[in-house]
């Protein structure tokens, strides 16, 4: 099972529109698989963990390779945005920088020239790195079907390891990213037993928005620590309108540590996950605490 | 069923081929087994190694994931298109000269990523290039080499040498 085989067969097949690819989704009755960069896909393909009798590919259709920003709409990402592209882009290194730490930390270069943000999601690892991120930064999913159109918050897209809520014929359309107030900064911790190529242990998202010298809103999102990654409100709720306190921080990462599900397995304990949720949570919120503009640390 | 066979257009180091493929071929395949192109290699096949690295329009990607039909139309460069008149290019040159290749495996995928880094970014830092070719696993050299020879090709590509 482990080791790759050539792919078998499929019928690939290369909708013009994102509405004849939903129907052609829906037509093939869970048979059928949308492919993007394919990172995902084509292994699993490779050694049988999954076999669609059609790959549905979204490169024939123009204009899904967006990066598109302005101050009212925010940021949005087409379905194939490649994580390269976000990488690369200005505005996200200056404006969602916690995206940006991210998807630097994915796969490597030629990865990240094939894969999209949109896989990485809908592919539903619970270790996905732009998940918590995604999350932290309050983003929005379009989803969109033969019958209808609706929007999830990220956190509510993911239903289980290698599950989301998508229905049939239903495909990940648009990533909105709201416009970030402006005293805000954001931090993921990807923490790896190596430096490149490897997946998370655990992932911690920290974003914070200050006002004056307390804490006017923040969101703290997990990775592989879960059968999903997670938002832990309660942790979040322990810093809300509150001042830069150490004693706060260890509270809200204790609440985070006791919040999450780790499991054991190659990468780790299911015990030294829950302690370093607790480690790098604490570590993440300082961090982005001084990192916002006017912060007493950030003023030094 | 559909008709199995497509027919697509592969511009490979800048001849333009045709060929019947099934759609389940990935580029690594056909380059190696239509098109006698050996020098992208078979590592790992799913994305791990970057033996298999080849230029996609400028891009260095994994031939092993990329489906065949999907680089219809699109320029494609392997290890084969990078001497010029019997000339070995700058980085092969640097390669050889700074002692970057043992078995030579990882070395095609090794020196398409670096000409990708070299093209974009002609000035990079030792840490960009360490990035650059984090994905490129050598079980020989030791990377030390390699990333000397890219220094030594950026140096000689700044400075005019021939291409
Ligand atoms: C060597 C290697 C290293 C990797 N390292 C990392 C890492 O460090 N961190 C990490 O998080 N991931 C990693 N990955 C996984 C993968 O590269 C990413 O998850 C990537 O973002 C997937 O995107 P894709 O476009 O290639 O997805 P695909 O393989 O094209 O698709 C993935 C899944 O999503 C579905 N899908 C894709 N787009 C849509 C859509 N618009 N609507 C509905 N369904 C859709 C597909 O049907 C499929 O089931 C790695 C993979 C490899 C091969
Ligand atoms: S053979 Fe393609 S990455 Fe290993
Ligand atoms: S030279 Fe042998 S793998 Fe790199």
């Amino acid at each position: 099972m482990q080791y790759p085989r050539r792919l078998p067969r499929f019928e690939y097949l290369e909708p013009k529109s994102l509405t004849e690819a939903c129907k052609l989704l829906l037509q093939n009755d869970g048979k059928a698989r949308v492919v993007a960069g394919g990172t995902d896909l084509i292994p699993k393909m490779k050694r049988r963990d999954v076999n669609p009798r059609a790959l549905i590919s979204l490169h024939g259709i123009p204009g899904l390779e967006t990066i598109s920003h302005s101050q009212v709409d925010g940021l949005r990402l087409g379905p194939l945005t490649t994580l390269g592209a976000v990488e690369s882009s200005t505005i996200v290194t200056e404006r969602f920088n916690v995206l940006y730490q991210a998807v630097q930390s994915m796969a490597s270069s030629q990865v990240r020239g094939l894969g999209t943000v949109a896989g990485n999601l809908c592919n539903a690892a619970p270790s996905a790195d732009t998940a918590p991120a995604l999350m932290v930064l309050g983003t929005r999913l379009k989803l969109i079907s033969p019958q209808r159109e609706r929007t999830v918050a990220a956190e509510s897209f993911f239903a289980g390891p290698s599950a989301t809520v998508l229905e049939p014929g239903e495909i990940l359309a648009e990533i909105q990213i709201p416009e970030v107030p402006r005293r805000s900064a954001g931090v993921y911790i990807k923490h790896t037993l190596r430096r490149a190529m490897d997946l998370a242990i655990v992932g911690v998202a920290v974003a914070i928005t200050l006002q004056d010298d307390t804490c006017h809103n923040v969101r703290i999102a997990l990775g592989a620590v879960a059968p999903t990654p997670i938002r832990v409100p309660g942790a979040e709720a322990i810093l809300k309108g509150k001042g830069r306190s150490g004693d706060l921080f260890r509270r809200a990462a204790k609440e985070a540590a006791t919040a999450c599900q780790p499991i054991d397995d190659v990468r780790g304990s299911a015990d030294y996950r829950r302690e370093m949720v607790e480690v790098l949570t604490r570590r993440a919120l300082e961090q982005a605490w001084d990192r916002c503009p006017g912060s007493t640390e950030g003023k030094r | 069923m559909q008709q199995r066979q497509r027919i697509i257009e592969l511009n490979v180091n800048g001849e333009t081929h045709t060929l019947a493929v099934e759609p389940q071929r990935t580029l690594l395949e056909v380059l190696r087994d239509n098109l006698g192109l050996t020098g992208a290699k078979r590592g790992c096949d799913q994305g791990y190694c970057n033996a298999c690295t080849v230029l996609v329009d400028g891009k260095a990607v994994n031939s092993c994931l990329i489906l065949a039909v999907r680089a219809q139309g699109k320029r494609i460069t392997t290890i084969e298109g990078l001497s010029h008149n019997g000339r070995m290019h700058p980085l092969q040159e640097a390669f050889v000269n700074r002692g970057a290749i043992q078995c030579g495996f990882c070395t095609p995928g090794m020196v398409l990523t670096a000409k990708a880094l070299l093209d974009a970014n002609p000035d990079p830092s030792e840490m960009q290039i360490r990035r650059a070719i984090s994905g490129n696993l050598c079980r020989c050299t030791g990377y030390v080499k390699v990333v000397e020879a890219i220094k030594e090709a950026a140096r000689v590509l700044k400075t005019g040498g021939a291409a």
